[in-house]
């Protein structure tokens, strides 16, 4: 023990220490670096990585705010996929929403933010406030509860019949069968967001010296010019967008209810995010909701690895 | 400070023109699709009520007023709480939150950016993992936190959790990494200067750009915040949630509702075009490694 003392006080280089020792040396060295992160740091624990942890430990228990709550081990997990069918109807709501939007969102941020780049700077700024600008105006996308209005005031159903295709107004937003449809239109047009933006940036930082290079190499047109330089190049901000489209396309639940109410009729659009709402913020049965908020929380980190996985293999 | 290649010339290597007529037109198809009912939002809040009410409805309005506008003061001066109180509710969580976001985003990003101590690696790769889950899964156990710390229906409930972003750290994090020479840093620290004064002094106005890029950012989503889970007592709720409370009244507010938007609207889209380059600037730095 004196022997490790002694070690410490001398001037030394890192072999005399052992590892442990090190890295205490290096943590006092580095006190201010602790410092200034620690505010962050501490916030972020408490508002995003302990909810994660209460939230697999709430989901064992049939905790609801008001009773000592009990472990009944994986019983909210058996009632949810074994008794909840409505849960099971979200799930599946939530995979198609979030399969269509996700990727439909993440390929037209990067085919637009390309196009877009083709463009003259001055042009170009417009075209993306024109494209961006859904996605920070709040609820803008209650616009569309007047397009798709139910009766023949509706913008949609009024042109319709006056153009005589339809004889009576179609309740769009209360119908079954347009309403997913229509939501996932909705969504899109607001989803060109912190992807899009990325891209958008991505496109400009590329070396304009690698273009010259590569027409001299037998490049022929902006195609090619596309898949063998620019994404190569611009695979960390393609990652970044990815993640970004992921996580967007789970957090629709406010525009969705924003057009068709909650629940929606016959829970045709209820995802997996309303359930969550329903059994955390109504009912308060938390251990029940913690349980849906854990096979959320895994949904997504899947679909953000496998994801990750896909776009390592862009232009290879 | 990495810069921008800003594109002088249209480049003509490897660019057909049907390839050119192809991509402007998706482009003209798209852009209509996202500013036409942002068009229409606009000038529904113009028409007055009959023209709402036509039948065949039309898409342009032809007598524009501001009727629509003075309607929605008017109930807005009629509500039970006050709607300065509103106003002020926005403001103020807004205001605080986007300034301690921005404050300890920064000092987190500069010391994992720019300085060595173990554990930071892991530290930042927490922040990156939470990128990848949306906020609702930790709304209803925040619930549960915010009631054992006494923060339910209290302005803190809404501001502390906003000051502490994973986007805004990842944001600084990424820029000052590339936008800040060390070596500046270093002959600073050689002339004597405190970690705290580096940071602040020489490092902060460097990432301009960043902070500027995250007010803009954090602002909008404390802006667009509407009804929240954790207040209840209506003097501390938002504008947002005001505003819409008001609009749903009924389906004569038609008008009023539009209107509304329109306000709401307006203040981040104009945030937006004042900062738009510093933004891009930002976002190219904002790539994640495999």
């Amino acid at each position: 023990m004196s022997q490790k003392t002694e070690a410490v006080k001398r001037p030394v280089s890192r072999k005399d220490m052992t590892k442990w020792q090190w890295t205490w040396k290096e943590m006092k060295a580095n006190k201010t670096g602790y410092f200034l992160l620690a505010p962050f740091y501490i916030i972020f624990f408490i508002f995003t990585v302990l909810p994660v942890i209460l939230s697999i430990l709430f989901s064992l228990t049939d905790f609801n705010m008001l009773e000592m709550p009990h472990i009944i081990w994986f019983d909210n997990y058996i009632r949810l996929f074994l008794d909840d069918d409505i849960f099971l109807l979200s799930v599946k709501n939530t995979l198609v929403f979030a399969a269509i939007t996700g990727p439909g969102s993440y390929l037209l941020s990067l085919i637009l933010a390309w196009f877009i780049n083709e463009l003259p700077s001055k042009i170009r700024a417009l075209m993306t406030l024109i494209f961006y600008a859904p996605s920070i105006s709040g609820n803008i996308y209650l616009v569309w509860t007047y397009i798709f209005s139910a009766d023949s005031h509706g913008f949609l159903n009024g042109t319709l019949i006056n153009l005589g295709l339809i004889t009576t107004p179609i309740a769009w937003l209360k119908d079954t069968d347009y309403i997913m449809p229509i939501v996932i239109i909705v969504a899109l047009w607001t989803s060109l967001g912190t992807s899009f933006l990325t891209f958008i940036a991505g496109f400009q930082v590329v070396d304009r010296s690698l273009y010259e290079a590569a027409a001299v190499d037998g490049v022929k047109n902006r195609w090619q010019e596309l898949w063998y330089i620019t994404l190569p190049y611009m695979r960390p901000q393609m990652l970044f967008g990815a993640v970004m489209a992921i996580t967007q396309s789970f957090g629709f639940g406010a525009v969705i209810t924003g057009l068709v109410g909650f629940p929606s009729p016959e829970y045709c659009a209820h995802t997996i995010m309303h359930h969550l709402e329903d059994y955390g913020n109504t009912r308060f049965e938390m251990g029940y909701a913690s349980t849906i908020a854990v096979v959320l929380f895994f949904l997504m980190i899947g679909s953000n690895m496998l994801v990750r996985k896909i776009l390592g293999k862009v232009g290879k | 400070m990495a810069k921008l290649h800003i594109r002088k010339s249209n480049h003509a290597l490897n660019r057909s023109l049907g390839g050119d007529i192809g991509i402007n037109t998706v482009l003209l198809i798209f852009g209509a699709f996202m500013f036409l009912p942002m068009l229409y939002t606009i000038l529904q809040s113009l028409k007055p009520l009959d023209e709402l009410w036509q039948f065949p409805p039309r898409f342009f309005v032809r007598s524009p007023t501001l009727n629509n506008f003075k309607t929605l003061f008017n109930l807005m001066s009629t509500s039970w709480v006050p709607f300065s109180r509103y106003i002020f509710n926005t403001a103020f969580v807004s205001v605080l939150g986007t300034f301690g976001n921005v404050m300890l985003s920064s000092a987190a990003a500069y010391s994992l950016a720019k300085m060595k101590f173990p554990g930071k690696e892991v530290l930042f790769q927490i922040v990156v993992y939470s990128l990848m889950f949306h906020t609702t899964v930790t709304a209803i156990t925040n619930f549960f936190t915010m009631s054992v710390l006494h923060m339910i229906d209290t302005y803190w409930a809404r501001i502390i959790p906003a000051c502490a972003t994973s986007m805004g750290l990842y944001l600084m994090k990424q820029f000052m990494e590339t936008s800040v020479p060390t070596t500046v840093l270093e002959s600073a620290r050689l002339d004597g200067a405190s970690e705290m004064r580096v940071f602040w002094q020489i490092a902060m106005p460097m990432v301009k750009p960043a902070w500027l890029t995250l007010i803009v950012f954090c602002f909008k989503d404390l802006w667009n915040s509407g009804a929240s889970i954790y207040i209840y007592t209506e003097q501390y709720k938002s504008f947002n949630y005001a505003i819409q409370q008001i609009v749903t009244g009924g389906i004569s507010r038609q008008g009023a509702g539009a209107a509304s938007t329109v306000i709401m609207m307006l203040v981040p889209i104009l945030v937006f075009v004042i900062t738009q380059s510093n933004i891009i600037e930002t976002m190219s730095t904002s790539g994640m490694k495999d």
